[in-house]
């Protein structure tokens, strides 16, 4: 049932509520495959470990899906102005840093099993594939909802005063941002530098 | 709604039957999904029973081969599973649905259309656990999935990792969709501390499905992975653990304790009250006891496992902090006590049920606390003592709280009494059954009979046959309780006396409104004014402070001839979270035997059904400015005319 801000108890609207709780619950989620991957750090049976990371390349894609946080900020301003066109225009460029990330993971995925690290080949990849792998599926669904706003505004049915829209998707999309600083951090960074060390 | 249907167009058309077939598999209404879940429950509960019943008649002497090993494992995996995921939880569903909107002043929940999806998630999620039976035999590594037995593909445990996911990701959606509704749609004058403790409890309850799930679903996920994908999460031969399923597995499955137990408490909270003719003694302890059980509840999952290499500082701590959650659970159970004590008592059904709930939870609780006891525990795990605590907390708790809400919600759902002689006969059998079959389950569990374990041997003694053979005779006496029931259900809907619009003198808002409860809920949004607001309508204090009934109060919310002062929008029936779910079924089967096509095939199902759901069309303009309306999209009058 939809209803003004102005009468929800929490003068919260109802879906963004919803969204915040989501998202808490997602942070357990990805919570426990992190936990499962620092467990499995050194378990490699034989195979590759952590200093198969190749941290420059993806620093860059990092890099690039950082920066989609702010062209989303971009789009949500542009929405709450009213202008369409500009919105259009970042969450394009949302999209397509979102795409070149994706690219990123799968090249380094495709190389990962090149040098010899698959699904099956110990608890450490599986638990580095899955983790990596639902972060991606997250990056994608990210990716569908956004190209949706875009068509869906081009036929108008997302219109210039439902900025609540763009809102909500960009909760989402920084969220997956956040989710990758903690992966990056966590997963490539700390054991490569213990690496090193 | 007859006169929009000309105007509304889009991609797909909305449907607009309210009654019907249709009306039922399209409806977006909080109250007709509360009734499916309802009854969907009744049958999962008969099967859930008949699997129990096989059980018992196996374990009913000693070396008795009714069934084979194979069989067994799979009935009482079945047995635990559909008890725990298709029956309890889903029940409380049944609850929050049809009571939470009632309760808070609110005309459906926040998210109509989730709560369909909420609600065929369950259904499909059942269906495809069952359809195992069919596809190779039913998951047998028991409802707790171990691995490594789980990985394995004898175990059949593939049904069970992917049919959790898919009842998860529904309990998940319902859990937000409760959430924002108690938190963002109270009625005007409803703070926290004026709620009742069902919506505490529903509140707490639906807060622990949301982080409790997560985890779960990370476990099933790896568990799946392991089974059919190759994965080595817990794969011992190439260094993986084991104990980490455990520990996820538990992470979440001692907050599901609390998900199954606190909707009963937040139930007999509510009779209680109404049954003694007082208000809850201390209520504030009661919400904040509850809310104290959701947080302590994620801290003690290790006593599960006890016996496990989980080191002697984990085990010290996790026996200290089983012992704390006892505390709020026993603050809990002196209110309840302390509400009866003085009251006008009313042994009704619903009350007896309720005072049932108190002693059976108390007697499972103070065996659950011997579990805090490490070397004790050590003893007991995985004997029959586990398996009586359980039952005591879960049948004798969960199970006769919900009772309870069944004989005194009935009223407000049907406008009819369930029959009060058959009410109390169904609960002395239930009450005598129970203690039968589950009692003497603590004698043969101390005496070291396993679980688990399709043949009862032998050598353990005549003293443990006689035990099981005690409680195989129970389990014919809740059988045919059991029975009683379902003709008095039958019958009261057919034929059941009318119960007027407040059959028990209650406390609460859904009584606020006429019995059944008419499709918008309430004429007018009430504003509360008090806890037990509905109560204070009724009576007010004398000047000598005696409690007297005020002529007029209640009426003026019900008046169907007031004249409404506002326009009453109702969330419109929808297909797409039907044929969204449906999607559920080739993507879990894909998962399954790891078949990329079937699972492709899900996928684009399900994203296919999300844009159904996105872009169908609204009855009253567009959401986001109810102002504007296009032709296309009907008008606000026509749309307000049903």
């Amino acid at each position: 049932m939809s209803t003004d801000v102005a009468t929800t108890t929490l003068g919260i609207d109802h879906r963004k509520l919803g969204m915040w709780t989501f998202l808490g619950s997602e942070f357990l989620f990805f919570g426990a495959f992190v936990s499962a991957y620092l467990l499995y750090l050194d378990t490699t049976a034989g195979g590759p470990g952590v200093e198969i990371f190749d941290i420059p390349f993806t620093s860059i894609s990092s890099f690039v899906l950082l920066m989609s946080s702010l062209t989303m900020v971009l789009a949500h301003h542009a929405h709450t102005q009213g202008d369409m066109r500009r919105m259009r225009m970042w969450i394009l460029a949302t999209a397509g840093q979102g795409a070149v990330f994706l690219g990123g993971q799968v090249f380094e995925f495709s190389v990962f099993v090149r040098e010899g690290m698959a699904l099956d080949t110990s608890p450490f990849a599986s638990s580095f594939f899955v983790l990596t792998g639902f972060h991606g599926l997250h990056v994608f669904i990210g990716i569908l909802l956004l190209c949706s706003l875009y068509v869906l505004s081009v036929t108008g049915k997302v219109k210039p005063n439902q900025d609540l829209k763009t809102e909500m998707i960009g909760l989402y999309w920084h969220f997956v941002d956040i989710i990758w600083v903690i992966i990056f951090t966590v997963v490539y960074l700390i054991p490569e530098l213990a690496v090193i060390e | 709604m007859s006169s929009t249907t000309t105007e509304r167009t889009g991609y797909a058309g909305r449907p607009r039957q309210r009654d019907g077939f249709v009306g039922w598999i399209t409806t977006t209404d909080h109250k007709k999904i509360g009734i499916m879940y309802f009854v969907t429950v009744l049958v999962f509960f008969a099967i859930g029973g008949i699997e129990s019943g096989f059980i018992r008649w196996q374990l009913g002497q000693a070396e008795q081969s009714v069934l084979t090993e194979e069989v067994y494992n799979q009935f009482f995996t079945m047995h635990g599973i559909t008890m725990v995921f298709l029956v309890v939880m889903p029940l409380s569903a049944a609850f929050f649905n049809y009571l939470i909107p009632l309760m808070i002043g609110a005309r459906d929940v926040a998210f109509p259309r989730l709560n369909a999806f909420s609600y065929w998630g369950y259904l499909f999620g059942g269906l495809f656990l069952y359809s195992s039976f069919a596809l190779g035999g039913a998951p047998n590594g028991s409802w707790v999935g171990y691995a490594p037995l789980s990985t394995d593909a004898v175990s059949n445990m593939a049904f069970y990792a992917v049919g959790i996911n898919i009842l998860g990701v529904s309990s998940l959606a319902a859990a937000i969709n409760f959430i924002v509704t108690i938190l963002n749609m109270r009625a005007p004058g409803m703070t926290f501390m004026r709620m009742p403790v069902f919506i505490w409890m529903a509140l707490v309850t639906n807060f622990l499905l949301l982080f409790a799930l997560p985890i779960i679903a990370v476990a099933l996920f790896m568990l799946n992975l392991d089974a059919v994908f190759g994965s080595q999460f817990f794969e011992p031969a190439t260094g993986g653990d084991p104990i980490l399923y455990q520990h996820l597995f538990w992470l979440f499955g001692h907050p599901e304790v609390y998900i199954m137990i606190l909707p009963a408490m937040g139930i007999i909270s509510e009779i209680l009250p109404v049954g003694s003719r007082k208000p809850l003694f201390g209520y504030a302890a009661v919400v904040f006891a509850g809310a104290a059980i959701g947080f302590i509840g994620f801290g003690v999952w290790a006593h599960h496992m006890f016996t496990s290499a989980i080191g002697p500082v984990a085990r010290s701590a996790f026996a200290l902090s089983t012992m704390f959650i006892a505390v709020p659970t026993g603050i809990k159970i002196f209110n309840w006590v302390f509400t009866m004590w003085g009251g006008k008592l009313r042994f009704t059904t619903p009350m007896l049920f309720s005072i049932g709930f108190v002693s059976m939870f108390t007697i499972g609780g103070l065996s659950g606390v011997t579990h805090a006891i490490v070397p004790h525990n050590a003893q007991q795990h995985d004997t029959y003592y586990v398996v009586a605590h359980f039952h005591y907390v879960l049948f004798g708790g969960a199970l006769f709280g919900l009772i309870a809400g069944i004989y005194f919600w009935f009223p407000k759902v049907t406008g009819k009494m369930m029959d009060e002689k058959l009410g109390k006969l169904h609960f002395w059998t239930w009450l005598l059954g129970f203690n039968l079959t589950f009692g003497p389950m603590h004698m043969s569990g101390l005496l070291g009979q396993p679980r688990r374990t399709a043949v009862l041997p032998g050598e353990l003694g005549s003293t443990v046959e006689l035990y099981n053979l005690l409680s195989s005779i129970g389990y014919l006496v809740l059988f045919g309780s059991a029975l009683v029931f379902l003709y008095n259900l039958i019958r009261s809907i057919k034929r059941g006396e009318a119960s007027g619009d407040d059959p028990w003198d209650a406390r609460t808002l859904e009584w606020v409104t006429p019995s059944p409860t008419p499709y918008e809920n309430f004429h007018t949004i009430p504003t509360v004014t008090h806890r037990d607001e509905f109560w204070h309508r009724k009576y007010a204090e004398d000047d000598a402070g005696r409690v007297v009934p005020v002529p007029a109060g209640a009426s003026e919310d019900h008046d169907p001839a007031a004249e409404h002062d506002e326009h009453i929008h109702m969330p419109d029936p929808s297909y797409w979270p039907l044929v969204q779910t449906l999607g559920f079924l080739p993507f879990g089967y894909g998962l399954v035997f790891g078949n990329f096509w079937l699972i492709g095939l899900g996928l684009v199902w399900l994203v296919v059904g999300m844009y159904g759901w996105i872009i169908e069309p609204l009855a009253e303009g567009d959401d986001d400015d109810p102002g504007e309306h296009s032709p296309a999209n009907g008008t606000r009058a026509a749309a307000g005319a049903h």
